[in-house]
């Protein structure tokens, strides 16, 4: 009888937390569906309107911004871009990264490690300016390139995966090289196989990262075309409903990364083990 | 020049460490060498060396008359098996003894054939489309040792291989290796520190301590004529009795017991060894051993007790024989087969 009351006690404190984390995500979608003079006259709505496809396809489509040049599509496009730009330079550049500071005979790796680990401490905030003036020199504001690469040296994916290799006994090395493997071979044939499972774990963290950046966007493009969405909830004027209903679609994309991508990464995690 | 020359091998560790001393050793094509010793003698750094995995400090190995010292793992020719298999696990057992073949550039169906015929030799045929962590520990072995097999290399070398198996599949594995190593006749170099597996394997064994080679013979030769206390100490099982003695005039005087007309010149302190099973019972026999505890094992009888000065003497006897405790035994060495050191060199001196 204890047990019933304890844990019916405890799932009903789960359901308030869920309640407290849905319940404003779902006012804002019910409310989007809604025309704006229903918002303005009676609040924010718990239950589904019938303007859902005027509301969001006038957001998708419409021309915003200073010039008019940008939609919302086009944003996600954007975003998009980025994103899955910095997922995989970042990726790429750290399971290379941490390959050197594991495998090869680099005089102080833990040193030069260490240095490359406490960039973390220096967010992009921190060196936004000289970042921005380099990105100028170069040519490079107000292009995808610009937006993607200055934020894409990931410590944390490094780390991650220097702790991985390192797990990663000696014997298969040596036994790689004595079946004939070199430095590349082993890399390819050995280290990117083995740790696929964290591969799709640092694409889908990395992706969510890129989407999410607000202020290097904002600075590094002044065309409307390179705009994002995150900068684009901010920019966004217009009625209630569409800004609600941007902010519902806003979400939609890294939802849409983790979902798709979990699947393989619990199936690389069950298959290995 | 025999097929594998080493010549005053030396490794030196960058921390200082000497972990082979000076070694040199002669190895024929086709022979099956064991290195045997305590951990950290430096035979598996001594193997090592031979597959390239670690450098040379000082010295020379010729493989197959090839100056080896420089040359990349990948190009000696060389295969290993290791102590924790390090099978490749993201790949099934065919991939895992195909992947050596494939990195040399060799045809598929080639490779198909060597990968069955190396399968079939090992009866691993059923599991070639498994991964590793889908099989036994003794399967494992097998593909480990499929996957040395297979790329037909100058020689196979061991690294404690049978180490992490259990007893019954240890002995069972250890039969196999041999068997499998007169079929295919390559050479082999086999390190390990389990005394019995180093004498039932080896043509010849290399008795190494601190990174030297103290003994270097056939199993039989290093048992019956150890030449120092640690060879003697380290082959036999139960091991050698050792007793503090003093020569003079060639008699040995040794925990109440003299033995008369020894065979060397030599006086002073030694150290008398004498094997559990060259001792036999027999009326006013040199040694009385007071018997503290019988170990039955059936087909022996391990039987310690106490002498003078030293606990836990051990004498050997068939497993018919019932002996109690606390009894009084009184021994005799059989055929004079015992063995005297210097005490402070260790080496033998009979």
């Amino acid at each position: 009888m204890t047990r019933f009351i304890t844990s019916s006690l405890s799932h009903f404190i789960l359901l308030i937390g869920i309640l407290i984390m849905v319940v404003p995500v779902w006012m804002i979608f019910a409310s989007s569906t809604h025309t704006s003079s229903m918002i303005n006259m009676n609040g924010l709505q718990i239950f589904l309107g019938d303007s859902f496809y005027e509301n969001y396809l006038r957001v998708l489509l419409y021309q915003g911004g200073f010039f008019k040049e940008i939609t919302a599509l086009k944003m996600f496009f954007n975003s998009f871009i980025m994103a899955t730009g910095v997922a995989i330079l970042s990726v790429v550049t750290s399971l290379m990264a941490a390959y050197a500071l594991v495998y090869y005979r680099i005089k102080h790796a833990t040193l030069l490690f260490w240095i490359i680990f406490i960039t973390i401490l220096v967010p992009l905030e921190l060196r936004i300016f000289p970042t921005y003036s380099v990105m100028a020199e170069l040519n490079l504001v107000n292009s995808y390139f610009g937006l993607i690469v200055p934020i894409s040296a990931s410590a944390i994916a490094t780390l991650f995966f220097r702790q991985f290799y390192k797990t990663i006994p000696d014997e298969l090395l040596e036994s790689a090289k004595l079946d004939g493997a070199n430095t590349w071979r082993f890399f390819v044939d050995f280290l990117i196989p083995l740790s696929k499972t964290m591969i799709v774990a640092m694409l889908i963290f990395m992706f969510v990262f890129g989407y999410n950046q607000y202020l290097w966007p904002l600075l590094v493009t002044t065309s409307e075309q390179y705009w994002t969405v995150v900068m684009g909830l901010k920019m966004m004027s217009g009625s209630i409903v569409h800004r609600f209903a941007f902010v519902m679609m806003s979400m939609v994309p890294p939802i849409l990364i983790i979902i798709v991508l979990q699947k393989h990464f619990i199936k690389g995690v069950f298959q290995d083990k | 020049m025999s097929f594998l020359d080493l010549k005053n091998v030396t490794k030196i560790y960058p921390n200082g460490t000497k972990a082979v001393h000076e070694t040199s050793l002669s190895i024929d094509e086709g022979e099956f060498m064991v290195f045997v010793g305590p951990s950290g003698c430096g035979k598996s750094t001594l193997l090592r060396m031979v597959a390239g995995l670690e450098d040379i400090t000082e010295g020379d190995i010729n493989l197959d008359g090839k100056l080896m010292n420089e040359v990349d793992p990948s190009e000696r020719d060389v295969a290993m098996v290791f102590q924790n298999y390090a099978l490749y696990p993201h790949m099934n057992v065919y991939n895992n003894l195909a992947y050596g073949l494939k990195n040399r550039g060799i045809d598929k169906e080639t490779i198909e054939q060597k990968v069955n015929d190396a399968a079939k030799l090992l009866q691993i045929s059923d599991y070639l489309q498994r991964k590793p962590s889908m099989l036994s520990g003794g399967q494992r072995q097998r593909v480990a040792m499929g996957r040395a097999i297979v790329r037909n290399p100058k020689i196979f070398l061991f690294d404690e291989p049978l180490s992490n198996l259990d007893a019954k599949l240890r002995i069972q594995m250890r039969l196999e290796i041999k068997k499998l190593q007169q079929k295919v006749g390559v050479t082999s170099i086999f390190v390990t520190h389990d005394q019995v597996e180093a004498m039932t394997l080896a043509d010849r064994l290399a008795v190494i301590n601190n990174g030297i080679i103290e003994q270097l013979g056939t199993p039989i030769e290093i048992y019956d004529n150890p030449k120092s206390l640690f060879v003697a100490g380290f082959i036999g099982s139960p091991q050698m009795n050792f007793l503090d003695g003093n020569l003079k005039n060639k008699t040995l005087s040794a925990e109440g017991f003299e033995i008369k007309d020894v065979n060397t010149e030599h006086e002073g302190e030694v150290t008398l060894g004498i094997r559990p099973e060259h001792l036999v019972q027999s009326e006013n026999g040199l040694i009385n051993l007071k018997v503290d505890l019988v170990e039955q094992l059936g087909s022996d009888n391990l039987v310690y007790g106490q002498l003078k000065n030293i606990k836990d003497f051990c004498y050997r006897c068939p497993g018919n024989q019932t002996i109690e405790k606390d009894s009084n035994l009184s021994l005799n060495i059989e055929n004079n087969k015992y063995y005297i050191f210097d005490k402070s060199t260790g080496k033998r001196v009979n």
